[in-house]
């Protein structure tokens, strides 16, 4: 695929347009968004309700797409992809963590964790040893058989993270991960999924909290559809203008 | 809270010296309060006429070390027990500057607020990363106050959204070009109502 090569980041926004409804009740959701997320590079995104925060999520994840301008995950223009196409990069490519846990109650914590990979034709007992180790990875080894509901509010957030993580998914999308955790809790979450990103993951944490965006490598201030500020290292422009070869 | 207070809460660990105190100052609250050994000295000083330290005969290496006193001890128990009062702090320079800002005319305090936030942001970020090394023993304390400070500058964080929130209603008073200092023309204009209409 022609993508390949003309990637900079594991997520890509190239002047992102988004506006529901047309006319008079045109609402722009976003109004020329740019953002670059590499690998091993933590974004938080901020703003208040409204500010087009959950909409730039749910276009970086090819859940919703762009009016105008492009989305490119891992080099790849998702406009470029036809529905099949775009539903398995979701799987491999992408995880989420929403505030939702949305954490099927009839499965187990491994077998929530090894259902993407399971979805995506992988075999049961391969699935089962990745769900383990990204089950592992976030202190719950032993924990591989209960049920959600067996489970603390913390440790059914730590296995939604493994569910996002686990495989070889490189872009990490959360919104409000921390949602109703105490502050010890959700540190906890944050500190794992900062772990991850200096693994090598790419994350973008959606967030009102000034205290978890400060997780973050980089937080970028969304003021009605716009990028108003940004507090960190910023991407060299000269790496934004590059033609693609 | 004062010098003085952390340096009898040092004390009563066991007998110091000026260095071994500053040095253990900065050590409690993470480098996060840095002392300059002249502070450290002109405190004891002051301590000892308070009767709250006595000084120990010198060191052979010319130190002179200092222990808390029966009446120190004493200070320092109610200290302990009594809960800090915000206005204790010194004047928030902060919401002064902002309430001047609104009140200024001419000054975008949206962008005022922005500043602040992006700066705010930025320590908090420097805060957080400080928690991301490896645990060393011992690290409660000072995490603590690495803590307090990262709440604190949340605070702010939430402070400055709520600004911005009240700012969408906000209406500026009229301003009155009389009491502006640099508006003899508004002022000039202002005297043949009839022009400013047009």
């Amino acid at each position: 695929m022609s993508g390949n090569t003309e990637t900079t980041g594991v997520l890509e926004l190239r002047s992102v347009h988004r506006t529901h409804g047309s006319g008079e009740a045109a609402v722009h959701a976003l109004r020329g968004v740019s953002l670059t997320v590499q690998s091993g590079e933590f974004v938080a995104v901020m703003g208040p309700s409204g500010s087009g925060k959950s909409t730039l999520l749910n276009l970086a994840g090819g859940l919703d797409s762009p009016s105008q301008g492009e989305v490119l995950v891992e080099g790849q223009h998702l406009r470029a992809l036809n529905r099949r196409q775009l539903a398995r990069l979701r799987r491999r490519s992408v995880g989420y963590v929403f505030q939702d846990l949305n954490l099927l109650a009839s499965l187990t914590a491994a077998e929530n964790v090894a259902l993407p990979l399971e979805l995506d034709g992988l075999g049961v007992r391969p699935a089962r040893r990745l769900a383990l180790a990204a089950l592992a990875e976030v202190d719950l080894a032993d924990l591989g058989p209960r049920f959600p509901d067996e489970m603390s509010g913390g440790q059914q957030q730590r296995v939604a993270i493994a569910r996002a993580l686990v495989g070889d998914r490189r872009l990490v999308l959360a919104d409000e991960p921390t949602g109703a955790l105490d502050s010890q809790t959700g540190e906890a979450v944050l500190r794992l999924l900062r772990a991850r990103v200096d693994a090598g993951a790419a994350a973008v944490l959606v967030t009102h909290e000034a205290r978890h965006a400060a997780w973050a490598d980089r937080v970028v201030f969304l003021r009605d559809g716009i990028v108003v500020d940004t507090s960190g290292p910023l991407v060299e422009p000269e790496q934004l203008l590059e033609p693609a070869p | 809270m004062s010098i003085r207070h952390g340096l009898l809460a040092l004390l009563e660990r066991g007998p110091m010296y000026g260095y071994q105190l500053r040095a253990a100052f900065e050590e409690s609250t993470g480098g996060t309060w840095p002392l300059n050994i002249g502070q450290v000295y002109s405190t004891l000083a002051r301590l000892e006429r308070d009767d709250l330290v006595r000084s120990l005969p010198e060191h052979d290496g010319g130190q002179r070390p200092y222990e808390i006193t029966d009446t120190g001890r004493a200070e320092l128990t109610v200290w302990f027990a009594t809960p800090v009062s915000r206005t204790d702090r010194p004047r928030d320079e902060l919401a002064i500057k902002l309430a001047l800002a609104l009140t200024t005319p001419g000054v975008d305090v949206r962008a005022v607020l922005q500043t602040q936030r992006t700066a705010t942001m930025r320590s908090l970020q420097e805060f957080t990363r400080l928690k991301t090394g490896p645990d060393r023993p011992g690290d409660l304390a000072w995490r603590l106050v690495l803590d307090a400070m990262i709440f604190q500058a949340e605070a702010e964080a939430r402070w400055l959204d709520h600004c911005e929130a009240s700012l969408v209603r906000y209406q500026p008073a009229s301003t009155h070009p009389a009491t502006t200092p640099d508006a003899s023309s508004e002022a000039a204009a202002a005297a043949d109502p009839a022009e400013v209409a047009q």
